[in-house]
């Protein structure tokens, strides 16, 4: 390790890691730290992702593709089915990931690009020299050290304090996070479907997903609104699940995480610092997935900082293009997603059949998410109406 | 006012440190540190997903 870096990057998740290979490929001196000593683990992810999303980074490798799958099967309060992307040829088909290999490998592709890695190395606060970033304090086996960068990197998480120190609100009110957990259940045969049951009788504000895992496996998880949480909990919800849905099921891993559902925060740079990911609230409202946003991010992220380092210049006014470029991408679909989850979870279980069944003979297997919202728009103006916006 | 953390509960998923408003909490890898600006406020036992936390007063 080196006392100076042009970038540190803190945390080694899917954005991390991308954002450390991009750095580390446009010639950059960067640092790569994990707090963990274990890259990938422990998992706090249901591990779904798009194909193509995920192709845009990295060519898909059997080691850590636990499943393919053919599409989505999304299961109304009253047991109605709606099935979603049935061609296989489907752009949104995806995978469910083996996150434990998959976020290795991220990292080793940031490690064999030139970055440099630590793993055990927690960030403690940020440097600071006449109130500008200079760096972190990090603790490695115990003992602190200074490490010197013109760019920070918060790649930290759901439990980001990188954007904090840095004097960004990141805080996740009640209803801005989904309170999950999932087992990995082994003796099922799941199908080769993602599975996403809707309604309070399943989870309240939020849904139960049967991911299928390969070999007899499946994730199968919830997610619940944190401000309906508290009474009821993600872990006794899942287990009432998998006890009614599934008796003959052997939970072989527990998995518990909360998922940003609060759509794009005010503000993601600062002098000297970026956050990416989960830690700058990018993943999406109303499924909850994050990895190929952050990976997306971590690539925007990755480039700036080399512009920066051309023009010798770490201020907001070079890093806010970064904060532009994601606002008019990602931020755009998620902010879209927000009004879907807002009015999703307003709706009562009557409601949600009835827009189940509102597409009874409708032919949704091949459509993608934006253009099936629209097919039952047309169908429920009334019931949407909020939505309309997002048809224009 | 502070808040306790069931170390044989928690699944160390951080949740709870996204959520405090004070900045009070911290992930350390396989547990959950509480530092004394902790108010009490309840928020993190509140969305914790197994419930391994509780305020004390």
């Amino acid at each position: 390790m080196k006392e100076r870096y042009d970038v540190i990057v803190v945390g080694a998740g899917p954005g991390g890691s991308i954002t450390a290979k991009t750095c580390a490929q446009g010639g950059l001196d960067v640092l790569l730290i994990e707090k963990r000593q274990e890259i990938g683990d422990p998992v706090r992810c249901a591990e779904g992702v798009g194909r193509d999303a995920l192709k845009k980074h990295i060519a898909p490798d059997k080691r850590w593709i636990a499943a393919e799958v053919k599409g989505s099967v999304l299961i109304a309060p009253d047991g109605t089915q709606v099935k979603m992307s049935e061609d296989a040829s489907n752009p949104k088909a995806g995978y469910t990931l083996e996150r434990k290999v998959f976020d290795r490998a991220l990292a080793q592709q940031a490690a064999m690009a030139g970055a440099e890695v630590m793993v055990k190395t927690r960030a403690t606060e940020l440097l600071r020299s006449n109130g500008k970033i200079t760096g972190i304090k990090a603790m490695y086996m115990g003992e602190t050290r200074d490490i010197k960068a013109d760019i920070v990197i918060g790649a930290d998480g759901v439990e980001s304090k990188v954007g904090r120190w840095g004097g960004i609100n990141t805080v996740l009110k009640p209803v801005d996070i989904e309170t999950c957990a999932q087992f990995l259940v082994s003796n099922i045969d799941p199908g080769d479907y993602s599975k996403f049951y809707l309604g309070s009788n399943y989870a309240p504000g939020g849904y139960v997903w049967v991911f299928p895992k390969g070999e007899h496996t499946a994730n199968v998880g919830i997610g619940i609104l944190g401000s309906r949480s508290g009474d009821v909990r993600a872990i006794s919800l899942i287990q009432r699940f998998v006890d009614i849905y599934m008796p003959q099921a052997k939970i072989v891993e527990i998995v518990v995480g909360g998922v940003p559902v609060s759509g794009p925060i005010k503000q993601t740079v600062s002098d000297g610092l970026i956050l990416v990911g989960d830690a700058a609230r990018q993943s999406d409202p109303l499924t909850g997935g994050g990895i190929t946003n952050a990976m997306d991010a971590g690539e925007m992220a990755g480039n700036i900082c080399i512009k920066a380092k051309e023009k010798g210049d770490y201020s907001v006014k070079t890093l806010k293009e970064y904060e532009d470029k994601w606002r008019a991408t990602i931020g755009k679909e998620i902010s879209k997603s927000l009004q879907v989850k807002n009015l999703l979870i307003k709706l009562s279980d009557e409601q949600l059949n009835q827009l189940a069944h509102s597409l009874d003979g409708v032919d949704v297997s091949k459509m993608a998410l934006p253009v099936f919202l629209l097919a039952l728009f047309k169908k429920n103006p009334k019931l949407l109406w909020e939505l309309r916006e997002l048809f224009k | 006012m502070s808040v306790n953390v069931n170390r044989y509960k928690c699944g160390y998923c951080g949740a709870c440190v996204g959520v405090c408003p004070e900045g009070a909490l911290e992930l350390v890898e396989t547990w959950i540190e509480v530092d004394n600006t902790c108010t009490g406020c309840g928020i993190c036992a509140k969305i914790c997903p197994v419930g391994a936390l509780v305020v004390v007063k």
